[in-house]
């Protein structure tokens, strides 16, 4: 009998998924729950195969109405044949995706069996300083946003000795942590979420491997309250990974001991800067440090410590399976392997692209996301989150890797790409940039927590003046010191949408026009927020 | 025992039943404390601070710190539907501007609705960044949100509250 394949994840569900997969199971069929393909679109994307892995057919934007009389067929309009001949995904190169969107996240066998604790298997049979020889050789860089090499992370914590919990007695457990950051929260990006929820096994197969590699005995997983579905499927991961012994003591039969636990953030941004979240993670406020010492040598408690982004960990698992050179063969300069974009905002196609780095960004934007939805003309593009520079839609001729984009004054972040139609006003864009650092700054150094509150200030003088130019000087200087002088990324990088959008649209900010944008304007704008 | 516990002997006992194994076991409690506390309560009441210091022991200013710093820990309790909007930069590029007003509208014209949802209380980027405006109603994900969905959102959960 055939197999019915209806996504779980959090952006189907929000578009129906559920309902869908409780009339198809109400009809006796057999209804497999998984990740999401990540062409969110498409969402609720129903699939169908005549077995368990037999190729599948799909259908797109199916509505629990459409089945209610039985369950689709090919002569439906929402027909979209085989689903992994769909041109959007047909072009990828799945290393860290591989399984999103094809097994049941929460079935080992189905993990093991597409592949899952390969790379396991493959690092225990290493010693650990040939593991991170393997990761150093891939190219691997952080896929947070700071770009730094995981493998000299990783050399670093591994030549560490364990540490006892700062403060505790000299005779205390000594431990080093591997610390997942999936505390996802720019604007536009979705792919750790998506990762947790349609593969969580394949995070904790990279915890371990880092854990064997730098001689972690534990692990912690940050993760934002604001995704509630990555929770519970990680959660229920973790149980069911102890029960198949790829978590606990000597895991895979080795003399690997390693555990994992989830931590659940609380509702502030700026956690997911490193420091930040190392205090979160020790019950204190999520307030910046000042480094060194470098995480790796004084973490978690004190601990020698990994922090990784969900991707970077992820990454891991297929490039010990498949081979290190495979990997450091894909991209350009020192951007290797692949990165998983994520098109979002208004886009006519959006979801999740994992390709080798160097794709330009005029491909992902018109090629696959065949640009905006409104179906208006496009106007700008924010690549990297709320802290990326906004591109203009005729300077996309950039290849998507942390060098060019770089040398463009913008950055790859997390790899989101935001598109705006010709409807945004960039200097109101330009103002929420400065907003949203008053909101949520941290408050310990100067330039972010007073900046920012500046920031939104001179935007609006400079909007009302008939005379902006006194207003723009002090705009860059004011952004100059903020990029100069925070002690982190939230105030060091705000300037650069502010700065992007000034420069690259400086007809929306033209005060003469704007004189009506008054300060009590800029009050309705904060009610709006 | 806290002064604070001395007023209300009941909740004191509930929130150091709450807290004690978090604090017995776990490095740097106070966080998890609080969420703990949150997560029976819906909110963290009043005195609940006092139990936390006195349970971890560290000094109240200390726990006060962590309680004000983090946006999901409440002072008092929350609606009974809470609706939140997506104010981020890939739902303000469909409309999330538009929602929010519309919406805020739709309230004023509805106190009781306004009162069930505690109108709006906007969130930074809830993941679903392809399919937005997203909007968070009771805790269930809504994708290319308008009025409308954010009525029948509230409507479906007010139902399943009283089924």
């Amino acid at each position: 009998m055939s197999v019915w394949f209806v996504p779980g994840d959090a952006a189907a569900r929000s578009m129906g998924a559920d309902r869908v997969a409780d009339v198809l199971t109400a009809q006796g069929l057999e209804v497999v729950r998984t990740g999401s393909r990540g062409l969110l679109w498409l969402e609720p994307l129903v699939e169908c195969a005549p077995t368990r892995d037999g190729v599948r057919v799909g259908w797109g934007n199916v509505k629990a109405e459409d089945v209610a009389k039985g369950p689709p067929t090919a002569t439906d309009a929402s027909y979209l044949g085989e689903v992994e001949k769909i041109d959007f995904l047909a072009g990828q190169d799945r290393w860290i995706y591989q399984r999103v969107g094809v097994i049941d996240p929460l079935d080992p066998d189905d993990f093991v069996a597409h592949g899952g604790m390969s790379g396991l298997r493959a690092a225990l049979a290493m010693a650990p300083t040939a593991v991170v020889e393997q990761v150093l050789a891939s190219g691997l860089r952080g896929r947070g946003g700071a770009g730094f090499p995981a493998g000299i992370k990783w050399r670093t914590v591994a030549e560490q000795a364990p540490a006892r919990h700062k403060g505790q007695a000299v005779d205390a457990p000594r431990h080093k942590y591997i610390c997942v950051n999936a505390d996802e929260g720019d604007s536009g990006t979705f792919a750790d979420r998506m990762l947790m929820e349609g593969d969580p096994f394949c995070l904790l197969e990279g915890m371990a491997i880092a854990a064997h590699g730098v001689g972690a005995d534990r692990g912690v997983i940050y993760l934002r309250s604001e995704y509630p579905d990555a929770i519970r499927v990680m959660n229920e991961a973790i149980e069911k990974a102890r029960t198949q012994g790829w978590l606990g003591a000597g895991i895979l039969g080795s003399d690997l001991n390693f555990d994992v636990t989830v931590r659940v953030g609380a509702g502030s941004y700026v956690c997911g800067e490193e420091t930040a979240m190392l205090e979160s993670l020790e019950g204190r406020r999520g307030m910046v440090r000042a480094k060194p010492p470098l995480p790796a040598i004084e973490g978690l408690f004190g601990t020698p410590t990994v922090i990784n982004n969900v991707l970077t960990i992820a990454s891991v698992p297929s490039i010990l399976a498949r081979g290190a050179d495979a990997y450091a063969a894909l991209g350009e300069e020192r951007s290797r392997g692949t990165q998983v974009f994520q098109l979002a905002g208004n886009v006519a196609r959006g979801g999740i692209v994992e390709v080798a780095f160097g794709i330009s960004a005029h491909e992902l934007v018109f090629g696959l996301g065949q640009g905006t939805r409104s179906g208006r003309p496009l106007k700008a593009v924010q690549v990297g989150g709320p802290l990326g520079a906004y591109l203009r839609a005729d300077a996309l001729d950039v290849p998507m890797a942390y060098e060019a984009l770089a040398a463009r004054g913008a950055m790859l972040g997390h790899g989101g790409l935001v598109l705006f139609d010709d409807s945004v006003d960039m200097a109101e864009q330009a103002r929420f940039a400065m907003e949203f650092c008053v909101e949520e700054s941290c408050g310990k150094c100067t330039p972010c927590r007073i900046g920012a509150v500046r920031g939104v200030e001179v935007i609006d003088d400079l909007l009302a003046s008939d005379a902006p130019g006194d207003a723009e000087d002090l705009l860059r200087d004011l952004c100059d010191v903020m990029t100069q002088g925070s002690l982190c990324a939230m105030g060091g990088l705000t300037p650069q949408p502010v700065l992007s959008a000034l420069d690259q649209f400086p007809e929306d900010f033209d005060g003469g026009r704007r004189g009506e944008t008054s300060a009590g304007q800029g009050v309705a704008h904060e009610q709006a927020h | 025992m806290t002064a604070r516990e001395q007023d209300s002997p009941e909740l004191g006992a509930t929130v150091r039943t709450l807290v004690a194994p978090l604090a017995a076991t776990e490095a740097g409690p106070v966080l998890l404390c609080l969420q703990k506390v949150q997560e029976h309560f819906g909110y963290v009441p009043d005195g609940a601070v006092a139990v936390i210091a006195d349970v971890c022991n560290i000094t109240r200013a200390d726990v006060h710190g962590v309680f004000s710093y983090y946006s999901d820990l409440k002072q008092s309790p929350g609606p009974a539907v809470p609706v939140r909007i997506c104010a981020a930069e890939a739902c303000q590029a469909v409309g999330a501007r538009a929602l929010a007003k519309a919406w805020r509208e739709q309230c004023e014209g509805d106190p009781q609705l306004a009162q069930d949802t505690g109108v709006d209380e906007p969130v930074y980027c809830l993941g679903n960044c392809a399919l937005g405006p997203a909007a968070l109603v009771n805790g269930e994900l809504v994708g290319r949100a308008d009025v409308q969905a954010l009525v029948d959102a509230v409507a479906a959960a007010r139902s399943g509250e009283s089924s």
